[in-house]
């Protein structure tokens, strides 16, 4: 079995974001960048499923901007075989990135497809989903755990009523939850290895695919900032003020 | 044209959240049409043509749609859309799943998790974990957009008598199969739609300390959430999770016990009416969101907080 997992380069989890003074968007010039969260989880679970045999070879991919290759070769150092970086410059749209991978998906022919839920930059969670609805193949959102059963996968999906777990055949999506596993560090000598490890360059204008926005931003801002608390001595006047102040209680 | 609402339900009845969906949807258009695909869900159906928003229901019934697979429900959908300027369902784990395979079909970018139609092409959504807000114009023909529930009222419920009309039902999509649902049943409030919400954080250092977080809630008739780290933890089960990839609040009190205030929690919780944390380090994010702030030991606060609940007369359920 061939796993493709997908990782999208993203300002790292713990930056506190700044908005361009002009509105245009979001300060990304000296920001840390890092992988993804939950692709890091995507790249674990696919290079676990390798190391117990259930899978030959696990191919990461990423589309975007030149330094969007420093997520690809961060995934070889855990463990995926070779890469893949099909380089685009400005926004991408999940719908873009979806037509992108189909095209990927037709030449290296995987049996699975993994990538994180969401992005925790444009917080859209639509990539894997409108992937395989392109592919015409199952969907299994939002992990937490995943069997691997010859030809197909059985997997208990996060839902706000609790958890779900369904069954699907191979080939077929999976979008990675935080709670699918806990991914691993690169040790040195892997970080070394990895940079021996291919990574296959490509332009999206190569593959066909428009890549041009369909949603426009017209501005973004920063959200309306509440007013500043109060600290309270102790709790005798915290249920006073719930009480008689705030009137919530 | 008129809109498309999606509505989400158990197939016995709506789930609460159709309704501020709806009323999302009549912001972008009068003309609603509520589409409800189930197996035996009539009284669902009966129930979403009472709202007095919607001008038309169309149902589809047949058992490959009871367990609400967006492999089953994406045809039936994207057959109906020639007839409709926007698809909108609410922005919860249903809508999330089911939307993007509805707009890859029809060629469309989705705009996801909406907080505020300013146009019926302009929307506003937060990136970033609610730390920006984005203006977005959709310039696709048609428009799949979903909604954040918390941030529109719900509809009115009773009073409409909208036309209800059958759908011929799709085909089965065989290479996805429905195993189990895990539903937490709880007597309390839920957590999307609580007036007030107790939530605790990794400094409740174990499971069993949450009942202190339970005995609180019960108190106040509150529902009960946590932090990513606490369910990461195992003190407590995935459907309490507060945050940017769990569940959006805004409840009237939010009472953060325990909690730091990571980014990603404060994304799930910052538009409450009124926050509470209770920390024993003062410099916890958490407390640049708090509207009261109490610098405390939680095991020492809890009891105390208990006590002076039982002193009141009264207190608001």
């Amino acid at each position: 079995m061939k796993i493709l997992v997908a990782v999208k380069r993203v300002i790292d989890y713990n930056v506190q974001i700044r908005v361009k003074e002009d509105n245009s968007g979001i300060v990304t010039d000296n920001v840390k960048m890092s992988t993804n969260p939950p692709d890091d989880n995507a790249i674990e679970e696919a290079v676990k499923i390798k190391e117990s045999g259930k899978a030959t070879e696990v191919v990461a991919i990423t589309v975007g901007e030149e330094k969007a290759q420093e997520t690809v070769r961060k995934a070889l150092a855990v463990g995926a075989d070779r890469g893949i970086h099909v380089k685009a410059e400005g926004i991408l749209e999940p719908l873009a990135v979806s037509k992108i991978l189909q095209k990927i998906v037709e030449k290296e022919k995987p049996d699975l497809v993994f990538m994180g839920k969401q992005a925790i930059d444009d917080d859209c969670n639509q990539t894997g989903q409108m992937l395989s609805a392109l592919l015409n193949w199952p969907q299994a959102t939002f992990a937490s755990k995943i069997d691997v059963k010859d030809n197909k996968l059985e997997v208990t999906r996060e839902i706000d009523e609790g958890l779900e777990t369904i069954e699907i055949n191979v080939p077929a999506i999976v979008t990675c939850d935080l709670r699918l596993n806990e991914p691993r560090y690169a040790s040195l000598p892997n970080i070394m290895k990895a940079k021996k490890k291919p990574i296959e360059e490509m332009a999206a204008s190569d593959l066909g695919v428009d890549v041009s926005p369909r949603l426009e931003q017209l501005k973004v801002e920063e959200p309306p900032k509440r007013k500043a608390g109060i600290k309270v001595a102790n709790v005798a006047e915290l249920v006073q003020k719930l009480k008689n102040e705030a009137k919530v209680i | 044209m008129a809109v498309l609402l999606i509505a989400e339900h158990n197939n016995k009845e709506l789930r609460p959240f159709t309704l501020n969906a709806a009323t999302a949807a009549s912001q972008i258009d009068t003309e609603v049409h509520a589409l409800i695909i189930g197996h035996n869900s009539a009284d669902a159906a009966k129930q979403l043509s009472e709202l007095p928003i919607i001008k038309k229901v169309l149902t589809v019934e047949a058992a490959h749609y009871e367990n609400f697979t967006a492999e089953n429900f994406t045809p039936v959908i994207v057959k109906l859309a020639e007839n409709y300027s926007h698809i909108v369902c609410s922005a919860n784990t249903f809508g999330k799943n089911l939307m993007p395979r509805i707009a890859a079909h029809l060629d469309t970018s989705q705009v996801s998790d909406i907080i505020k139609v300013i146009s019926p092409d302009t929307f506003l959504r937060p990136i970033y974990a609610g730390n920006a807000f984005a203006t977005i114009k959709s310039n696709d023909a048609k428009k799949c957009v979903t909604i954040r529930p918390t941030s529109f009222d719900p509809c009115e419920s009773t009073g409409g008598s909208a036309s209800i009309e059958k759908i011929e039902a799709g085909e089965e999509f065989l290479n996805t199969k429905f195993i189990k649902r895990e539903e937490i049943k709880s007597d309390r409030p839920e957590l999307g739609t609580a007036r007030i919400v107790v939530s605790g954080g990794r400094g409740m250092q174990s499971g069993d300390n949450f009942k202190l977080i339970t005995e609180v809630a019960d108190k106040l008739g509150a529902a009960i959430g946590a932090s990513r780290a606490a369910v990461d933890a195992g003190y407590i089960s995935n459907d309490h999770q507060v945050g940017q990839t769990g569940k959006v609040v805004v409840p009237d009190l939010y009472i953060a016990i325990g909690i730091s205030g990571a980014i990603q929690h404060l994304a799930g919780m910052k538009e409450s009416k009124i926050i509470v944390a209770i920390n024993k380090d003062g410099e916890a994010p958490i407390f640049s969101v708090a509207d009261y702030g109490l610098e405390a030991d939680l095991f020492e606060a809890i009891p105390q907080f208990m006590e002076e609940l039982n002193k009141l007369n009264t207190i608001q359920k």
